[in-house]
């Protein structure tokens, strides 16, 4: 087959593909499995520092397969092209009083990368924030893929509606792949309005533990926290240039309807009356949740800061355990979201892969993502939790039912 | 009926049957197999009656590591598997084949651990929908996806078909609420696929089991999220004088910014259906009627109806009926929850369940009464509106065979219909083998490739319930 899409050559010889048509991308991709070509599959690059850089002989990027193809407000259903910047649909939404519920983070402050996140990305890395947890995460709201797959098919799975069971579902397969299994062209999300309005209460000075508790007890109210996380001791300087001081603080989002937030804002007060308290208007609590979604709090302070950043997924009341425990070993930094479910790491020096690993073990188990580092440390670390047994056969084996020839960023989630 | 095929049964396991049945019984608890004829007819079929077939036996395991047992001495000796949980598929989903051993999880249907801080439950795939509502009830929580089929179907069968209720609206489908599961693999590998920590370590397995209506492994256990529940929920029921601005009422409100908990509704026939039965109040007068329900503090509950109200007023609203005490607003849904019982008391009735975006409703319902009264038939049309998922109710006579034809291929219009109006063919109910052969109307060839590549991933030889969700045309060879 040949390829009817002019590529770049780098000095590297490696040849660079962006089609603007889905077409056009089954063909390149038909060609390079042909030829046993690895390749990387790329949006706006903002996080190819995560995991281990596949060695690939060609980038395809949906760059140019950019626009919204469908959008009614009144349907809460949004289908874009995968090359789709991210803040152009968010501003779209935006004029429409929606969003996209799952909060996407942007981590380009984080990994110190440039470059536009797009919409296809935010699918294929199941790029979820703060309200994950009780909102549930890209996948959730991810309704329908269109996709090529390692024989230069194009694919498509699920569909444009709320409710879907017909067949297997791929889409929360290609969720969350980073782009192993297949080159998305066309993502269906499903949106939701912006609440009428929001605050925060903080409660100020608790330990990680009884932050913890505190979190759960409010999750356990009838109150619907959307929002739980913990800034301990000085991370929490890091947030609202400031304004929050420099002691531990534990944060409780509400939104909804003004009438409604403020009945709820009173009842946790109220439940929480106990501990030493402070309310965040709409305007501040918009702007602190978007630094916990975008890891603010670790962002380098000087340009060559490259500590290890990890992102800790455990059961909510095991995380702080797990780095009580960890800290004996190694010096970190930590911040918790996700009701304590979800531990930003920031490890002083190495970046203590088997002692996290073991620890967690020790804890209940969970997973760890590297999310950054220098590309020495990227090289010889296992970036995604290391899969074994039957587990990984099996993945392995979903893998080549998507991409026999093994040509899409092979080696970056492990296999 | 007799339109829907299944594979054709195996010669070589039939004629081994006699020593299948008693390694099985080697495998199992006393009492952990079924195989009389006498006592396999109530596991010939399952909520989709007009199918039936009679399988080889029945095994009923009471621990993962007995599933797991079974499963490996199937994959040795070529035998097909059918799981069941309590048969209350409506695609016929768990009917069996001859040749086929159902699994069935009856008998693991335990609750083995809550865990509040977390808001998980660890439970087997045997224990109820409802059972698990009820562990954590005192505690102040719920399990939130709530088939109407709750008191009796199973979390593994909910897994299996990705079930959902009248208020996913809000909370979402099982596969929004399923956080792990404990997955057998017809190899006998015994799977712990997520847990209770929300991100999964490689790609997303759980996402990929839950609806995969048992062909990629038996589920023997679930980690499912609880919810705290509300301080109280509210509906308020109206009447319009046509479908059509129902349809556009319940986009208004969607579009509002109010995400109500449940959208149900009905039209006349259901109507008239559901009053004569339950005696809810609903008016005789009107065309379509909405259940819409709200929750919270009675100040928030308050808020948002009002908001609704004035919404519906502006579509033409006849009637408003809103609830002020708890008896009120269990009147107003014991209509909608006893639907399908009190249809079944008049008429022998099908139900699709295809779903279609919110802006093709009216079309969608006004084309679904032509198509009927073409077959000479009657609908009834009760479905969960704010999520665009579709319940028409074709009512036949099970005893006529021609007019059991005219509504299975009714349905089978009806259903063609939603994935033309941008829907697809089921939203919960699964595709079975109800749905099939209808598959290639969704879907390209080269689509079901992929899908059924990846569950060759799991079961190479497609042992795992084989006649059913892919066309048996252009299968991969085994
Ligand atoms: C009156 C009535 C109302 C209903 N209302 C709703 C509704 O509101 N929403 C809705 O979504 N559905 C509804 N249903 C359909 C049905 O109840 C659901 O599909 C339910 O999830 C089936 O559960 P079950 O335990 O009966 O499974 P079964 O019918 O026994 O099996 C269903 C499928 O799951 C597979 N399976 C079962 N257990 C397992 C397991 N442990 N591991 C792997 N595979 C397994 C079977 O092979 C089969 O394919 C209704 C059904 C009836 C009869």
């Amino acid at each position: 087959m040949t390829v009817t899409v002019q590529s770049l050559a780098d000095t590297t010889g490696a040849q660079h593909f962006a089609p603007a048509t889905e077409a056009d991308a089954a063909s390149i991709i038909a060609d390079l499995a042909a030829r046993g070509t690895p390749v990387e599959l790329t949006g706006g690059g903002t996080k190819r520092g995560v995991g281990r850089m596949p060695n690939a002989g060609a980038t395809l990027s949906s760059a140019r397969l950019t626009g919204i193809v469908a959008y009614q407000p009144t349907e809460m259903v949004l289908t874009a092209r995968a090359g789709t910047p991210l803040a152009d649909i968010e501003a779209e939404l935006a004029r429409n009083g929606q969003r996209l519920a799952f909060e996407p983070a942007d981590w380009r402050g984080l990994t110190g990368t440039t470059g536009e996140p797009t919409i296809g990305a935010v699918a294929a890395t199941n790029n979820s924030g703060p309200r994950r947890f009780v909102a549930g995460a890209a996948r959730d709201a991810l309704l329908g893929v269109r996709f090529v797959n390692g024989l230069g098919e194009a694919v498509k799975n699920g569909g444009r509606v709320m409710k879907n069971v017909t067949g297997l579902d791929l889409v929360k397969l290609m969720a969350g792949s980073w782009g192993t299994l297949g080159f998305l062209t066309e993502v269906t999300f499903k949106v939701l309005p912006v609440p009428e309005t929001e605050a925060t209460l903080v409660l100020h000075g608790l330990s990680d533990v009884d932050a913890a508790k505190a979190m759960a007890a409010a999750m356990a109210t009838h109150a619907e926290v959307s929002g739980a996380a913990h800034l301990p001791e000085l991370m929490s300087a890091q947030v609202l240039e400031g304004a929050l001081k420099s002691d531990a603080a534990t944060l409780l989002r509400l939104e909804g309807l003004s009438s409604s937030v403020s009945v709820r804002l009173a009842f946790l007060q109220t439940h929480f009356s106990m501990h030493q308290q402070s309310v965040l208007d709409a305007e501040q609590s918009a702007l602190l949740w978007r630094e916990i979604r975008d890891v603010t709090p670790l962002h380098p302070l000087r340009a060559n800061d490259r500590r290890p950043v990890w992102r800790v997924s455990m059961a909510p009341d095991s995380a702080v355990l797990m780095v009580d425990a960890l800290r004996r070993q190694a010096g970190l930094a930590v911040f918790y979201d996700w009701q304590g479910g979800l531990a930003w790491l920031r490890m002083e020096a190495d970046p203590e892969a088997g002692a996290l690993r073991e620890t967690m073990k020790r804890f209940g188990g969970g997973h760890a993502t590297l999310i950054r580092a220098d590309a020495a440390t990227r090289a010889a670390v296992a970036a995604f939790e290391p899969q074994s047994g039957p587990a990984d056969a099996l993945q392995k084996r979903i893998k080549a039912a998507f991409d026999p020839a093994g040509i899409f960023n092979p080696g970056r989630m492990g296999f | 009926m007799t339109a829907i095929g299944f594979l054709a049964p195996r010669a070589d396991v039939l004629a081994r049957r006699r020593t299948i049945i008693a390694d099985l019984a080697d495998l199992l608890p006393p009492e952990g197999l079924v195989h009389e004829p006498r006592k396999l007819v109530p596991f010939e079929t399952d909520g989709f009656t007009a199918y039936r077939r009679v399988p080889l036996a029945v095994a009923l395991p009471e621990t993962t590591a007995q599933v797991a047992a079974v499963l490996r001495y199937c994959a040795k000796m070529g035998v097909p598997v059918v799981p069941r949980g309590a048969g209350t598929s409506l695609s016929g989903g768990a009917i069996p084949q001859e040749d086929a051993v159902i699994i069935g999880l009856s008998k693991m249907n335990r609750i083995l651990d809550v865990n509040f801080a977390n808001r998980t439950a660890r439970v087997q795939a045997g224990a109820t929908n409802i059972s698990i509502s009820n562990a954590v009830s005192d505690a102040g929580f719920f399990y939130a996806p709530d088939p109407s089929s709750q008191l009796a179907c199973t979390i593994g069968g909910n897994v299996a078909m990705n079930s959902g209720g009248a208020h996913c609206l809000k909370y979402g489908v099982t596969t929004n609420n399923l956080l792990g599961v404990t997955l057998v693999t017809i190899d006998g590998d015994i799977l712990e696929l997520g847990g209770e920590a929300l991100d999964s370590g490689g790609l997303d397995l759980v996402g990929l089991v839950c609806g995969s209506e048992g062909q990629l492994g038996i589920v023997t256990e679930a980690v499912v999220r609880l919810i705290a529940k509300p301080l109280g929920a509210r509906p308020v029921m109206f009447g319009f004088g046509d479908a059509e601005t129902a349809g556009q009422c319940v986009s208004a409100i969607i579009a509002s910014g109010i995400i109500p908990v449940a959208i149900e509704f009905m039209d006349k026939p259901a109507i008239e259906i559901c009053e004569a039965f339950a005696k809810a109040g609903y008016p005789l007068d009107v065309e379509a009627l909405l259940i819409v329900e709200v929750e919270g503090s009675d100040a928030e509950m308050d808020d948002q109806l009002a908001r609704i109200v004035e919404i519906a007023k502006n579509h033409k609203v006849q009637v408003v009926k809103e609830s002020q005490t708890a008896t009120e607003a269990a009147l107003i849904w014991k209509g909608r929850k006893s639907a399908f019982g009190a249809t079944g008391r008049i008429a022998d009735y099908i139900c699709m369940d295809g779903t279609v975006p919110l802006s093709q409703l009216s079309h969608v319902l006004r084309e679904t009464s032509k198509i009927v009264a073409r077959y000479g038939l009657r609908v009834a049309n009760v479905f969960h509106a704010g999520d665009g998922n579709m319940h028409p109710l074709i009512l036949y006579n099970v005893n006529d065979p021609a007019e059991a034809e005219k509504a299975e291929a009714a349905g089978m219009d009806i259903l063609r219909l939603c994935v033309d109006a941008g829907g697809c063919l089921t939203g919960e109910h699964g595709v079975g083998i109800e749905k099939r052969d209808l598959m290639l109307h969704q879907f390209t060839q080269t689509d079901l490739d992929q899908q059924m590549r990846v569950r060759a991933a799991f079961d190479g030889d497609w042992l795992l319930n084989p006649s059913k969700v892919f066309p048996l045309e252009n299968r991969p060879a085994a």
